[in-house]
């Protein structure tokens, strides 16, 4: 499955998920969410931006169903299973006990799959993100890089529906995150996933989203949504472009307008 | 000084490395040696008061009087040291099967763990020496009350390593978990145990120790005399007889056998532990 075909209007994409007054309220008195409605679609890379505190997470947490929402709704569309989901969290996250390979093996294993028959995905997730020979390595003789990668063969080795990405890559150092970035649009080229992307930085989420979703804080609620129309593939010319720059103008002073509204 | 000089540009290793290696090798040789010299300093200087203070073997035996009987009673204190051995191995399987049993057990069932866990401190802070003589009177089987004295002292590192194991599950990965909707029993064996394997592993080392001394108490209290007695019971029968060149010798048996569960131990340690996790690793610099 590729996209080859170019990018169909935002609004013609199925949708996936979507969220409908979704509230969450922890304790009875804190707002973690207010109100918020999003829906995803088939292709999207939907970025969530905004300052600390404005429930991106608790956001995550709830489409992923750690969360259940005080109010309102979550609904797929069509059936929905638990291979329908992959997740990347700060962290790489990895089993250190266990290859590699046993790692990205993982969600098929919980579904009870035999490694044998699901090996061929297993390498092949690998290969996408370029570890393929290190399949019987054990996290500890990675890079932080190699980790997160591990961590994203991991997500996507069961072509899930949705694949949620929790600041994947603010841990790392610029040149690791940049590399990562575009390996990321290049495998999401190659298998045409539905990402949403939490992230604090405007330049990261400028750079790889179709839609960014502006958040503000107390109580954590969608400010403003930006749309990035540059075309995919883009590449690093794309970083040093004016229309990357305008963007990342557009989505900075939306957060700024976040941060003043919390403040 | 010239750039073209070939002496310059080769990559030997300068002072510092060279230093840094000279400290490696001598702690490396050091390590095994120094306790080596240490020890036979000791037994000379043990033999030299022996002999220029003309103390009687009665009173201090020297070296080599107690490594004479030794030999000469091996065939007691072998008979002996298998008993003991034997006590402080099932002893030790006990409490590996009592200790991580219940740790799961009280991590599957926050009740039972409420209900039980305080039970198993007071237990363990009890000292055993006061409780094994009340055991030696309502089990009747000396082996029996034994292996309970030594399962007593031996199981709660166990216990309380494997719990804290079993608890100190990386939060993302029981999130992953969860978002995978895993089982009970997949989220019990893929992810708990494994992260619990080093605290279990740690317990078991200190558990080693301990079902040694709990299996030497046992047989101090119980006493058995004659036929069938353990290191322990020789000391004491060896001490009413003021033998105390064969005490000596039954103390090396009982010390030698402690280093060598506690080195077994630290072998099966490394070998599960040594592909992956941070205590194996030896960093360089």
């Amino acid at each position: 499955m590729s996209l080859a075909a170019p990018l169909s209007p935002l609004d013609a994409r199925p949708p996936v998920l979507t969220l409908s007054g979704v509230d969450k309220v922890f304790n009875g008195d804190v707002v973690a969410l207010r109100d918020l409605n999003l829906q995803i679609n088939q292709g999207d890379f939907m970025s969530l931006l905004g300052p600390s505190g404005c429930g991106k997470s608790t956001a995550l947490r709830i489409i992923a169903d750690l969360l259940h929402p005080t109010r309102g709704t979550v609904s797929w569309a069509g059936a929905h299973d638990t291979g329908d989901l992959g997740v990347v969290f700060q962290e790489p996250t990895l089993m250190p006990w266990a290859t590699v390979a046993q790692n990205v093996y993982l969600p098929y294993r919980l579904r009870g799959k035999a490694y044998s028959a699901v090996k061929d995905e297993v390498l092949e997730a690998l290969k996408l993100v370029g570890l393929d020979k290190f399949q019987n390595a054990y996290p500890r003789e990675l890079s932080g890089g190699m980790k997160m990668r591990v961590s994203i063969a991991r997500a996507m080795v069961t072509r899930p529906r949705l694949i949620l990405m929790d600041e994947p890559f603010a841990a790392l150092d610029e040149i690791t995150r940049f590399k990562l970035n575009n390996d990321l649009l290049a495998l999401k080229e190659k298998i045409g996933c539905t990402v949403i992307f939490v992230t604090h930085s405007v330049f990261e989420s400028v750079f790889l989203s179709d839609r960014i979703v502006v958040m503000a804080a107390r109580p954590g609620r969608v400010l403003r949504e930006v749309q990035v129309d540059a075309p995919y593939p883009r590449t690093e010319e794309f970083r040093t472009s004016a229309e990357y720059a305008a963007h990342c103008r557009a989505a900075s002073d939306a957060l700024h307008e976040a941060i003043g509204v919390a403040a | 000084m010239s750039i073209a000089d070939p002496t310059l540009l080769t990559d030997a290793p300068d002072a510092d490395e060279l230093a840094r290696l000279r400290a490696r090798r001598l702690e490396k040789i050091g390590k095994w040696s120094l306790p080596v010299i240490v020890m036979a300093l000791g037994i000379f200087f043990w033999d030299r008061i022996v002999v220029w203070n003309e103390i009687p073997h009665y009173i201090l035996p020297g070296p080599g009087r107690v490594l004479d009987t030794l030999i000469a009673d091996w065939g007691i204190l072998y008979e002996a040291s298998l008993l003991t051995a034997r006590t402080t191995i099932l002893a030790l399987l006990l409490a590996v099967l009592g200790g991580a049993g219940l740790a799961i057990l009280f991590n599957q069932s926050k009740m039972v763990e409420m209900s039980f866990y305080p039970y198993a401190v007071i237990l363990q802070v009890t000292p055993v020496v006061s409780i094994a003589p009340l055991i030696f009177i309502y089990v009747d089987s000396k082996t029996a009350g034994m292996l309970l004295c030594a399962w007593i002292v031996a199981f709660f590192p166990v216990l309380s390593s494997t719990t804290l194991g079993l608890n100190s599950v990386d939060h993302n990965l029981r999130d992953l978990f969860r978002i995978y909707k895993a089982n009970r029993w997949q989220k019990l064996t893929m992810l708990q145990l494994p992260s619990a394997l080093p605290y279990f592993l740690g317990g078991l080392k200190i558990a080693g120790g301990l079902s040694l001394i709990g299996a030497v108490v046992a047989e101090l209290v119980a006493g058995t005399g004659g036929v069938g007695a353990g290191l322990a019971a020789r000391i004491q029968e060896a001490g009413y007889r003021l033998n105390i060149a064969r005490m000596f010798a039954a103390l090396s048996l009982i010390a030698a056998m402690g280093v060598f569960i506690f080195a077994a131990l630290s072998i099966l340690s490394h070998a599960l532990l040594h592909k992956w996790h941070e205590s194996a690793l030896t960093r360089e610099g």
